[in-house]
């Protein structure tokens, strides 16, 4: 009975390597942000990288935090996310090799149509926080190190107030974009939201209307808005799985003339504007 | 495994110093899990009882079918039912529930209410009819009958519990859809396990889930001293 | 003195089933009538419905010359017990299982005759314990003191010695007889074991599939019988009506 199960498993085995060594296309594992997989650019444009490097992309779609933290623990190849400082302090520390702008996006504040706080065609952003805050007004914040998140607590520091979750108006999520603004569409709340997720969801948000950063991305008047995109493949000294040449080919296809061209298109057949616009140098 | 051991030694340093971030989880989570518990064994151990000491339960071709399927409710689908019924375009919004301890209180009751009922039931069921005819011929009145049958089926009855509170503290799904995971509102033990691994702060995440393990062994503790005696 | 219990034309059925009826029978106050036949004969089911414990599909059953209903008064119910073949005994202590039905009375139980009882029981060491863990024969002593120490009027017995050793079956039977000459009880005892119908009973019912084919004195059935089927039953052959 023994000797049945082990020849079993011994050609189980060699079936497998058999079928898997057929030319085996390579694995690059792409760490990044949820905003870039659920808006459906990766599947827009990931197909014609597979094709040309005959790789495989794993995306691992979670949180900045997350993504970076997977990027120096050595468990992806390369990351695409959104929180410039922390992108910076990740290449400093050495954990990546260095990193490209890819394109930018933007964020809006979105809130309730008879806007109780009065922020409404305000052209900065800090200036609305100021005022949702003194007017106590409900306020949703994702809450959960994304780079929305991070972008979001840069705006309150510029804006001079320190939001206490225990205040009862500003409510810290720790949840993604989605969800936060199905909340903030429940309870009445301001949020701020990458263009691309409240253009996809818009639908379903009928309580929930732009209030700064206007109706497309050459609309909004305030800078600090602006959400720029960076790759950076993963120092190839922290683990041997990490295949640092498909990563350098990644970053180098993603910032090429085609895909950035690709990339300035993705959305306007859908929402009539772009959700991203390229921005490689 | 550098991770895995930082994390260790940071989680201990959490729990040994009573962060109050950390402790304020853990009080909603007993808040809300405790509070459901209460209200679906106050529900579920009548309606248990009611049906398994019956002869034959009424209607039983299709009441035993809906408790066993109720008894396996994916909490994520009792999640969104709750949401639905308690969003403003939803038909109890008014009560203005949603994001609110409540919410999760109701989802969680309906997730452990089956597995209460169903448990009592089948260990009343499990009971040797002969049991039965002896109280009776004891002189018991029906009420005697029914609490001593009760009191024989208790080990049954406190497993029952300790599925439910096991079933509803571990649970993710619902509590997130219908809670928000809102700190210092809703935000539970396993909530902020989801949150902080998403964050990548693997320790603190760590720290949760030794101290939710740490609850339900507690509780578990508890109830197996009790089932002894 | 009139009978304890009177049956007329007492039949119950399952799904349908006959399984009892019985045209005619009277239970003498204090006798000890001894219930004898082949399994599935009804005798358990007539015990049923002497305790109560089901309502007959028809005929007539009075107890005490009261007629029989569901509306049975509590007090009534309360003369009558029975000890069954498995002991049931609860999830409890030796002692609080021997005082169950003066609890259910809201008698508190007397622990000079608590103790006097587990003495006569042979079981004063284990009073404490916890009552499933005892053996057989200790389980079924434990459950005929629950029913003795209630001094019923009608003492039910359902095979309570079918599965014990003769050490057991000896101390069962010597227990009932006490009892019985003291309170002066009436006593019906299910048994299939003939030579324990005839150590024990003065009046032995012979039920064959439901009916009752022959009642009559210990004495005459044992040694004369006078149907043929209760002569071939004695002979230890599978009886047919």
């Amino acid at each position: 009975m023994r000797k049945i199960i082990s020849l079993l498993l011994l050609s189980l085995v060699l079936l497998t390597m058999v079928a898997c060594g057929a030319k085996e296309p390579q694995v690059l594992r792409l760490a990044t942000t949820t905003s870039t997989a659920d808006s459906g650019l990766l599947d827009a444009i990931l197909p014609s990288f597979e094709e040309k490097y005959n790789a495989r992309v794993d995306v691992v779609a979670v949180g900045t935090g997350q993504a970076i933290a997977l990027g120096e623990a050595g468990d992806a190849d390369v990351i695409l996310v959104h929180a410039r400082a922390r992108e910076d302090a990740f290449v400093e520390e050495g954990h990546g090799t260095g990193r490209s702008d890819v394109m930018y996006n933007d964020f809006i504040l979105v809130g309730p149509p008879d806007d109780p706080a009065g922020v409404a065609g305000m052209t900065s952003a800090a200036e609305a926080l100021a005022a949702i805050a003194a007017a106590g007004a409900p306020f949703a914040s994702r809450g959960d190190d994304s780079g929305t998140h991070t972008k979001e607590l840069s705006l309150w520091e510029k804006a001079g107030v320190t939001p206490d979750p225990a205040g009862g108006w500003y409510n810290s999520l720790g949840q993604g974009m989605g969800e936060t603004l199905t909340f903030a569409n429940e309870a009445g709340a301001y949020t701020l939201t990458d263009r691309g997720t409240y253009l996809s969801m818009r639908d379903n948000l009928p309580n929930l209307v732009v209030v700064v950063g206007g109706e497309s991305i050459a609309d909004n008047a305030d800078p600090a808005l602006l959400n720029p995109y960076g790759v950076i493949p993963v120092n190839p000294d922290k683990s041997d799985a990490i295949n640092n040449k498909l990563a350098n080919q990644f970053a180098e296809w993603l910032t090429s003339a085609e895909v950035q061209e690709m990339i300035g298109q993705f959305g306007t057949d859908k929402f009539g504007q772009p959700l991203f616009y390229p921005d490689a140098k | 495994m550098e991770t895995i051991l930082d994390a260790l030694q940071e989680a201990l340093g959490l729990l040994t110093g009573f962060d109050p971030a950390l402790m304020e989880v853990v009080g909603m989570t007993l808040r809300v899990t405790g509070g459901a518990l209460l209200l679906a064994t106050l529900i579920g151990l009548p309606l248990g009882a009611a049906l398994g000491l019956r002869d034959r339960v009424p209607a039983g071709g299709c009441v035993m079918p809906i408790i066993y399927t109720g008894m396996g409710l994916p909490p994520v689908v009792v999640g969104l039912f709750v949401y639905l019924m308690l969003s403003n375009q939803g038909p109890l919004g008014r009560l203005g529930w949603l994001f609110k301890p409540p919410a999760m209180i109701v989802a969680q009751v309906i997730i452990a209410l089956p597995l209460i009922v169903g448990l009592t039931l089948t260990s009343l069921r499990s009971i040797d009819p002969t049991v039965k005819l002896q109280v009776r011929s004891l002189g018991a009145t029906r009420a005697q009958t029914a609490w001593t049958l009760i009191r024989e089926a208790r080990l049954g009855v406190l497993a029952a519990i300790i599925a439910a509170f096991g079933g509803i503290i571990s649970e993710v799904g619902a509590v997130m859809l219908v809670g928000g995971n809102i700190e210092g509102q809703t935000r539970v033990l396993t909530t902020a396990i989801v949150l902080e691994t998403r964050r990548g702060n693997f320790a603190l995440a760590l720290a949760l889930g030794i101290l939710l393990m740490g609850l339900a062994f507690g509780a578990n503790y508890l109830f197996h001293r009790l089932s002894d005696e | 003195m009139p009978p304890i219990y009177t049956l007329h034309d007492l039949q119950q059925s399952y799904n349908g089933r006959r399984v009892l009826a019985i045209d005619r029978l009277d239970i003498g106050r204090g006798e000890v009538l001894a219930l004898v036949g082949p399994s599935g004969s009804g005798k358990s089911t007539l015990l049923r419905l002497l305790n109560f414990l089901e309502q007959p599909s028809g005929g007539a059953l009075t107890f005490d010359g009261e007629p029989v209903t569901p509306r049975l008064a509590l007090a009534q119910r309360r003369r009558v017990t029975t000890v069954f073949q498995r002991p049931a005994l609860l999830h409890r202590s030796v002692a609080a299982n021997i005082g169950y039905g003066q609890t259910l009375r809201g008698i508190k139980p007397d622990n000079d005759e608590l103790a006097a009882w587990l003495d006569r029981l042979g079981l004063s060491h284990l009073a404490r314990q916890s009552a499933p863990k005892l053996s057989a024969g200790e389980a079924q002593r434990v459950a005929l003191a629950r029913a003795l120490i209630l001094r019923p009027d009608v003492l039910l017995l359902d095979e309570p010695s079918a599965n014990l050793d003769p050490y057991n079956i000896g101390l069962i039977e010597r227990l009932v007889a006490e009892a019985h000459s003291e309170t002066g009880m009436t006593v019906v005892w299910v048994t299939h074991d003939i030579f324990q119908a005839r150590r024990v009973a003065g009046r032995v019912a012979f039920l064959l599939e439901g009916r009752l084919v022959e009642v009559a004195d210990a004495a005459k059935f044992f040694t004369a019988p006078a149907t043929p089927q209760a002569a071939a039953f004695l002979r230890g052959e599978l009886v047919y009506s």
